[in-house]
């Protein structure tokens, strides 16, 4: 294989580590601001402690977001550039609930009138890209409509057809197992009772739509039945639902995230080796489809990033997990 | 109107509002690392005070500065998606580099400067602030390497139509990255510490929190008079550096028409591009040639000798960079006095100087947008140097309404944020460091 090959294989796999890494630690917090009307039943002091439990986390955690962006455009600026034009409204909608989200937590502590304000912000803020962005990620997959130059035809509503929205649902549920099970590990007593009710219902549901989006896929994407990799994800993925299950019912709540985001990684491995090697898949026409090799920065900018890559994020991984050790344990108010 | 005239203003509306925070993130991180460094080294309490309301005031700028620049990196792949096809081969690395280098380091320690002090040591919480400090100043590194390579791209060919790097560190360290870098975190520094001097000012006025006020105004004066002085060299030699790589933005910039042997530095005038001419004009003799050449009598190119379709718009590029130098030689006459009272001990008691700290707080950062207006506008019609025009660099699949639907949406949400920011900063700052000290938790 050519160098270039092997370094655009390289960054497909890069980015979805990055992406895989975003689902992980901003899902939770994620999760929990999706789910916080029911968590903390509008109850300030619940609030609080669901709040303090990632505020020092949340900022470090979307960051993976920034990077996987940044990471795309230098990596594949074509897909980058189709993507985001493309999805123009739909990721300015992402935009406004990150905007929300990132200042809502500061904002609840120093408000001495109505905290209530920010703590639904923080709620809006988080549901509306907890959904989105599988709604994205469905319709790269499924393909949308692309011309000769790249550029997206369609229009906004051809983003939420069926196949998007379900990938979109799931994606919340997974976002919403991710926060059920670290709000397990972070609080006790009431709030920790409410997340368990919860994970009973929220379980039930993201088997569903696996299963649901299983089928979608054998319907929609062509040869996903034959697909022996993504066949392999789907059993680490049933082997991973099944263990949150289990550690949730013996209360062993790290194990429990652990699983869960397990089964967020292998739906990111169901995903990749699906779209393995197209970014973005044309509707119709697959000579259309933007992929790994046609849109792709030059050898000389991926191998640079690579070297940025692998420099910087064995420290990045290190010392997230010192200042995760820092505030390990309950959160008590 | 058309999508193009409508990114540029959705772009300058969100990079101008980012810009109102970044500096002070950076003159504030400084004050809290040699705040807390004089804490580690004394052990005093007052440093302790001091900083606990440092890192309030720090985290709320924080968040605002995440919230809007969100939006700036998005806006490459949403708004010009054609600049991102075209050159995200080289100018994708830095901002990807940014994320991995230093928003990481910035973002993870900033957790624990904000809520970990009674939870690490004391040497691990010092060096969480100079992490989170190093941070944001590699953040500003990195996207002054991307900024800069668009004004003076280099270490690129072009092929099919597209930038392809060759050269990645000519490409990043090019012939404007160092002097921007320098000019703009001075402009950072002076910006936090004027803030900071001011607030400090307000309380010895209103004779409260007197112990640490007159701490933190003796540390953030110093410190702005100092930079103050320092900004003429930056601003100088980024000055010689336009005039080099950019001669008809420096042309723009003064004003002058035709080229000139012994070219004036303007410091007045109105110029106005349909009649060719600067009205008004108001320069000292030959002082343009000598600062750039060291030459009284060296030729300084005017605008007439380029076609005008490569003419910025003139009077906007002067009136912001004369804006910017005013407050600059403004900021060095407070420092002369400052340095005046203090060495005449009477800093503390000169109450119309104080006044005159706290109605300046603002006017270092509106330098720096004023800064940033010229380089960017001074640069048009080009988005890359020579290289790519900002016409062709817009988005050509988003319609125009959508982006006049998102300009209204960022113009309500960041006068409704910078609203609420006014009303908390004003809130901790009535608080006070003390009372602030005395509170556990948050
Ligand atoms: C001179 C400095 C400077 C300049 C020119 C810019 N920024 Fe900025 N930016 C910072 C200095 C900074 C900072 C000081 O590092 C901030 C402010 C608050 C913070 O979180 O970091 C920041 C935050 C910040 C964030 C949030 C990071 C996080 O979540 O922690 C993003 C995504 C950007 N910026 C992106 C941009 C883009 C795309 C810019 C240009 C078009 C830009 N910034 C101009
Ligand atoms: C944060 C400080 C900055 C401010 C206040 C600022 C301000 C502006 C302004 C006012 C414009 C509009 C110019 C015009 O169209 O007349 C503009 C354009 C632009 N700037 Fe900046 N800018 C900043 C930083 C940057 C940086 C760091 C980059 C690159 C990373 C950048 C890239 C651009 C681009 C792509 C455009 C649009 C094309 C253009 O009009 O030239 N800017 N900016
Ligand atoms: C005192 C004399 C000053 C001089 C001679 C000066 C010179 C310059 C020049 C020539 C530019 C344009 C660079 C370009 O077009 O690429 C610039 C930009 C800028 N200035 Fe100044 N400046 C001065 C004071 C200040 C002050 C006091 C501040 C802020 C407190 C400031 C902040 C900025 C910023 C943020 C930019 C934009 C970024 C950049 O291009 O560096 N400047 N300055």
């Amino acid at each position: 294989m050519e160098t270039l090959t092997v370094l655009q294989i390289i960054w497909f796999f890069l980015i979805g580590i990055l992406f895989v890494g975003y689902s992980i630690l901003d899902g939770f917090d994620l999760g929990i601001g999706s789910l916080l009307p029911l968590l903390s039943k509008n109850d300030e002091k619940k609030t609080a402690i669901l709040f303090n439990s990632i505020w020092p986390l949340w900022d470090g955690n979307e960051v993976w977001l920034i990077t996987a962006g940044g990471a795309l455009f230098a990596a594949f600026p074509h897909a980058y550039a189709t993507v985001f034009s493309g999805f123009y409204l739909a990721l300015m909608i992402v935009l406004f609930g990150l905007i929300l989200r990132a200042v809502s937590i500061e904002f609840f502590f120093l408000e001495a009138g109505n905290k209530k304000i920010w703590a639904r912000t923080f709620f809006i803020g988080s549901l509306i890209p907890a959904i989105l962005f599988g709604v994205a990620l469905g319709n790269v997959i499924l393909g949308i409509p692309l011309d000769s130059k790249m550029e997206f035809t369609g229009n906004f509503f051809t983003l939420l057809r069926p196949f998007p929205l379900v990938i979109g649902i799931l994606g919340l549920c997974a976002i919403f197992m991710q926060g059920l099970t670290y709000t397990m590990i972070k609080t006790e007593n009431e709030i920790n009772e409410s997340a368990r009710l919860l994970s009973d219902k929220i379980w039930k549901l993201y088997a569903a739509f696996f299963v649901l989006a299983m089928i979608a896929s054998f319907i929609f994407i062509p040869g996903s039945s034959k697909n022996i990799i993504a066949w392999i994800f789907t059993a680490i993925f049933i082997v991973a639902i099944i263990a949150i299950r289990i550690f949730i019912g013996k209360a062993e709540e790290f194990k429990a995230f652990i699983s869960s985001s397990l089964s967020f990684a292998s739906l990111w491995g169901i995903a990749g080796a699906l779209q393995f090697p197209n970014l973005v898949k044309a509707l119709g026409d697959d000579s259309l489809s933007i992929t790994i090799y046609n849109a792709s920065s030059s050898k000389l900018t991926l191998s640079v990033m690579v070297a940025i890559a692998l420099v910087g994020m064995p420290i990045v991984i290190g010392y997230t997990i010192y200042v995760y050790k820092i505030f390990r344990g309950k959160t008590r108010g | 109107m058309d999508a193009v005239l409508l990114s540029r203003i959705q772009f300058a509306l969100a990079a101008g509002f980012h810009f109102i925070f970044p500096p002070l993130t950076l003159g504030m991180g400084l004050l809290i690392v040699i705040n807390e460094t004089l804490y580690y080294k004394k052990g005093e309490e007052l440093y302790k005070t001091i900083s606990k309301f440092l890192v309030k005031i720090f985290a709320l700028i924080f968040a605002i500065g995440v919230a809007s620049g969100i939006v700036l990196e998005f806006s490459f792949g949403t708004n010009w998606s054609n600049y991102s096809r075209l050159v995200g081969d080289i100018f994708g690395a830095p901002l990807a580099a940014e994320g991995v280098l230093a928003f990481f380091l910035e973002s993870v320690f900033l957790g624990v400067l904000l809520l970990g002090r009674d939870r690490v040591s004391k040497k691990a919480y010092l060096v969480s602030a100079y992490l989170v400090f190093f941070g944001s100043h590699l953040s500003a590194l990195w996207i002054i390497i991307a900024n800069s390579w668009m004004q003076t791209p280099a270490g690129f060919v072009i092929e099919g139509g597209r930038a392809i790097l060759t050269n990645f560190f000519e490409a990043a360290i090019n012939h404007s990255t160092a002097e921007r870098f320098l000019h703009t975190i001075v402009g950072g520094w002076q910006s936090g510490s004027l803030f900071l001097a001011g607030i400090s000012s307000w309380y010895i006025l209103k004779k409260r929190d007197i112990q640490p006020a007159q701490a933190m105004l003796k540390l953030s004066l110093t410190i702005f008079i100092v930079m103050s002085f320092l900004q003429f060299g930056t601003g100088h030699m980024h000055a010689v550096q336009v005039a080099k790589t950019q001669p008809v933005k420096m042309a723009a910039m003064e004003g002058l028409w035709e080229s000139k042997d012994g070219a004036p530095l303007s410091v007045w005038g109105f110029p106005v591009a349909s009649e060719k001419k600067t009205y008004l004009e108001i320069g000292i003799p030959k002082l343009l040639s000598i600062m750039v050449y060291a030459d009284p009598n060296a030729r300084i190119q005017g605008l007439n000798e380029f076609p005008d379709e490569l003419h910025p718009p003139v009077f906007l590029t002067f009136q912001v960079y004369h804006v910017m130098i005013g407050l600059g030689s403004l900021f060095a006459l407070m420092s002369l006095i400052g340095i005046f009272l203090i060495l005449k001990k009477k800093l503390f008691e000169t109450n119309w100087y104080l006044k005159g700290l706290l109605f300046a707080i603002p006017l270092p950062v509106i330098a720096c947008e004023m800064g940033w207006m010229a380089a960017e506008i001074g640069r048009q019609p080009w988005a890359v140097y020579n290289v790519l025009k900002t016409a062709d660099a817009a988005s050509v699949v988003v319609p125009p309404w959508q982006i006049l639907l998102t300009i209204i949406m960022f113009t309500v949400i960041y006068a409704f944020l910078f609203f609420i920011f006014i009303k908390f900063l004003l809130k901790l700052i009535e608080k006070g460091p003390e009372e602030i000290a005395k509170s556990s938790g948050y």
